[in-house]
Parts: C-alpha cells; sequence; structure tokens
C-alpha cells in the first residue's frame, strides 16, 4: 500500500504550477488536501507520474466576502471554513454540511476545492455545491473561465476542467430572501460516505407560495445529480404537506442510485424520499413558511 | 522511472532534522522508517482507521495521507514527544494507564495525538464532544467506553493543573 513512483513538485508560484500543468496534462494532479488522491494513489487506483503540490500558494487560501457572494480559494480547508464567520452567516447549508464529511483529522487538511475537482458523486459537498447554485473559477496558462456547477460535474471522477486547468476558486451566491435550506444523510456511521444524502433549497415569494427550489443529491447515481422535475413540481405551490409528498416521489424516482453490498438500489429510492420529504419540511420553516 | 529526491528540513518533536526523501514516501513511513519513532502506527494507509494520526503545526492529520516532502519547513508531533520517561507519564497518558483506556494499544498513539490537539481546544468537554472527536479513531478492541472515561479524567486534571 504505497504509491506507484512519481514527480513531486511543491509550487512557488500560481504561474509555475500552470505551467507544469499545460506541460504535462493529465499525467500530473494538482495536490491540495490529498484526502482523496493520496488514499487512491496508495490503492494504486490513481498513479499519476507528477504532483504539483499547491499547499505552498497560500494566495488561495482564502475565504472572502465580495457583495453578496462567498468566494473559497482552492486551499480554504474544511476545518477554516467550519469556523468562518462569514460562512455560518452567509451559507449556513455549508456549514450546516461539513460536519458529515469524514472527521476533524481529515477536515483539518482536506479543501472544498478539492474536493470539487476530485468530483466523488458519493461525496456530499457537490450536491450542496449544485443546491446552493455556485460556480468554479478555473484558471490556465491561456487564461481563466467561470463554469457553473451544474455544468461543472460530468460524472463519477469527471469534472469539465481541461487537463491545463486548475479550479481556482469556488463562487457561493447569497440566497435570496426568504429561502430556507437543510442537508439530511443517512450514513452507517457518523463521518461514513451516506447511503444517501440530499441539499434542499427553497425561496418563496411575497404570497408565501414557493418561487424556486433545488434538490440535490448525494451517490443517488454515476454523477452528481439534482433532481430538476421534483424540485419544479415545488414551484407556485405553497408548503403543504400533499405537495411536498408529490416532490418526493417525484425524486424518488428521477435520481438512479447504483445500490451497494450496504443499499439496495430500492432502500436508496426509499431513503431519498424520506430525507427529501424531511429536507423540504425544514428547508420551508426555516424559509418562513406558515 | 529514477526515483528523484528531496531536501527535507522539519522540526520533528521539536527537534530540527534534515533528510533527502524520496517522492513517494508516505510520512507515516518517513517518522518509522527513517526516524525510528514507531510509536506511529500505521493501519489501513488510507485515512480510514486513524492509528497513524500525528500533529502538524498543532493540529492532528493523518500521516499516511501526507508525503514526507510535504513536510518541509513544518512541525511534526508524535506520541513520543509526550513524555521521554517511562516513570512518568503525561497526564493524558496517565489517565488512559488508570482508566484502562487501552487493551491492545494499536490506536492507542492516534487516539492520544488527536486528543491532545482536542484538549488544547476544548478545555472542559462534555461525552458528546469527546466522542465526536474520537470518531475518527477506531478501536478494533472496541473499548470506546474506558477510552471516553480515560478523556474525561484526563480532561478534568489537566483542567485542574492549569488553574492552579
Amino acid at each position: 500500500m504505497k504509491p506507484a513512483p512519481f514527480r513531486y513538485v511543491a509550487a512557488r508560484s500560481l504561474d509555475e504550477a500552470l505551467a507544469l500543468k499545460a506541460e504535462h496534462g493529465d499525467e500530473a494532479r494538482f495536490l491540495a488536501g490529498g484526502q482523496s488522491l493520496i488514499p487512491a494513489m496508495n490503492f494504486r487506483l490513481a498513479q499519476p507520474a507528477m504532483l504539483i503540490d499547491i499547499n505552498p500558494l497560500k494566495e488561495l487560501d482564502y475565504i472572502r466576502r465580495a457583495g453578496n457572494v462567498l468566494r473559497i480559494g482552492a486551499l480554504a480547508r474544511y476545518r477554516a471554513l467550519q469556523r468562518d464567520a462569514a460562512v455560518a452567516r452567509h451559507q449556513p447549508l455549508l456549514a450546516e454540511t461539513l460536519p458529515h464529511v469524514a472527521h476533524p483529522q481529515i477536515r483539518n487538511r482536506g479543501t472544498l476545492a478539492g474536493n470539487m475537482a476530485h468530483a466523488d458523486p458519493a461525496s456530499e459537498l457537490p450536491a450542496v455545491v449544485l443546491a446552493l447554485g455556485g460556480r468554479m473559477h478555473a484558471r490556465s496558462g491561456r487564461g481563466e473561465r467561470w463554469i457553473d456547477a451544474r455544468d461543472f460535474f460530468k460524472g463519477a471522477l469527471t469534472t469539465a476542467l481541461k487537463s491545463d486547468e486548475m479550479l481556482t476558486e469556488i463562487e457561493l451566491p447569497d440566497l435570496p430572501a426568504k429561502s430556507g435550506a437543510a442537508f439530511l444523510e443517512v450514513s452507517r456511521r457518523r463521518g461514513d460516505y451516506a447511503m444517501m444524502g440530499v441539499a434542499a433549497v427553497v425561496t418563496l415569494g411575497a404570497d408565501g407560495a414557493c418561487i424556486g427550489a433545488r434538490l440535490a443529491y448525494c451517490n443517488a447515481g454515476e454523477k452528481q445529480m439534482l433532481a430538476g422535475k421534483a424540485a419544479q413540481a415545488l414551484v407556485g405551490r405553497r408548503g403543504a404537506d400533499k405537495y411536498i409528498s408529490d416532490a418526493a416521489a417525484l425524486a424518488e424516482s428521477e435520481i438512479d442510485p447504483q445500490g451497494n453490498v450496504h443499499a439496495s438500489k430500492k432502500f436508496q429510492r426509499h431513503l431519498a424520499g424520506v430525507l427529501t420529504r424531511r429536507a423540504l419540511q425544514t428547508a420551508l420553516a426555516r424559509a418562513g413558511a406558515a | 522511472m529514477s526515483e528523484e529526491l528531496h531536501q527535507v528540513a522539519v522540526q520533528v518533536n521539536g527537534k530540527h532534522c534534515e533528510r533527502r526523501v524520496e517522492s513517494r514516501l508516505l510520512l507515516s513511513d518517513f517518522l518509522r522508517h527513517d526516524l525510528g519513532l514507531t510509536g506511529t502506527h500505521v493501519g489501513c494507509e488510507h485515512g480510514v482507521c486513524g492509528a497513524c494520526t500525528v500533529l502538524m503545526d498543532g493540529l492532528p492529520v493523518r500521516s499516511c495521507l501526507m508525503l514526507a516532502a510535504q513536510t518541509n519547513g513544518h512541525a511534526i508531533e508524535t506520541v513520543e514527544s509526550l513524555t521521554n520517561d517511562r516513570d512518568k507519564l503525561h497526564p493524558l497518558q496517565q489517565a488512559f494507564h488508570e482508566a484502562h483506556g487501552l487493551q491492545c494499544g494499536f490506536c492507542t498513539p492516534g487516539i492520544l495525538m488527536t486528543m491532545m490537539a482536542f484538549l488544547k481546544e476544548t478545555a472542559s468537554p462534555s461525552e458528546a464532544e469527546i466522542r465526536e472527536a474520537l470518531s475518527g479513531n477506531l478501536c478494533r478492541c472496541t473499548g470506546y467506553q474506558k477510552i471516553v472515561e480515560a478523556v474525561t479524567l484526563a480532561a478534568r486534571r489537566i483542567g485542574q493543573a492549569g488553574a492552579r
């Protein structure tokens, strides 16, 4: 259980890191927290020829408010996010979800951006960033661009990032007024990957009817998943239990769980229904629904 | 592929040390094989069991999920830092000894280092807080009840010592 040989480079500047990535392409991987990449390398599931360590690039270690968005740099660790007042105040869904992500030792190293770039559909945080309508900032020697979260995740361990690009920042917009959110999951042990998890966001109009909703799931398919039909079914409705149940039933059929030794597909769908109902009830109450 | 070596200057248990290491050398193996600090145990080697937990710049990390090359310029503390006197254990170790906080002892170094950082941040922890802080360390003897009692005892003693 040791990694296969590789070249290690501690980046001295962002430009150097991007130049190396452009030169070595898919053979090179960026190393941030390493809490997913190093285990994969220990198992030799991943055998990159080069690791470009971005930990020395302190300019990527930030959590910043700018207008009505939160900007999270590529080196912002879970620990910092859990202790950040702006995260707690402006992105309570992220704050609520972080304790479910592994354990304190992992959260001392792991980064949000590393989690996004790793793109494990079983992870909680892609669902949260999808539900919050986040955007990803990618940089390369050629330039920079923004990628909406919903266009970023392409499947298991696959993203829209090109082989020369680095995910340098995640931008989370504040939710509109009269919004509420909730994250719920069922896992076998605290800190394990969930058998099923849901991030729910709802926004109410002046008359109390739902004017927008997003439902995102973890471990619900081969890729990170928004349940668009289920969310659409809530729009225009008031938060009566009937409509919540309708949305939960739609979500159950809309997701595509793969099943595993601990949870059959059927059980995963059942969990999705129950969790969707409960998450929507909580999110609606937090949005101030009567 | 030829194995390139990296010069690493790292503070380990307060002592400056310099070595040349392979890229792929894990911090856990660096501590055990290169420095002879075999108190750090290697369990699962993929970040699940917590046996290899050490402090890096004061924070608990999995040493099996870090490269030795990454520690250049940083400070590492292992379980050997708690005491160098067999007859005078650290108060945390003493509490584990008295409360039977270990059975086979394999998971103990990782738990001690995790709890060192936890008790620094949380002076008088509740049982729920202790259990949450222990969640990343597996004890395959399943001796958790006694581990929680040991940490509770240690927290009380360290708190009293600090108050005096």
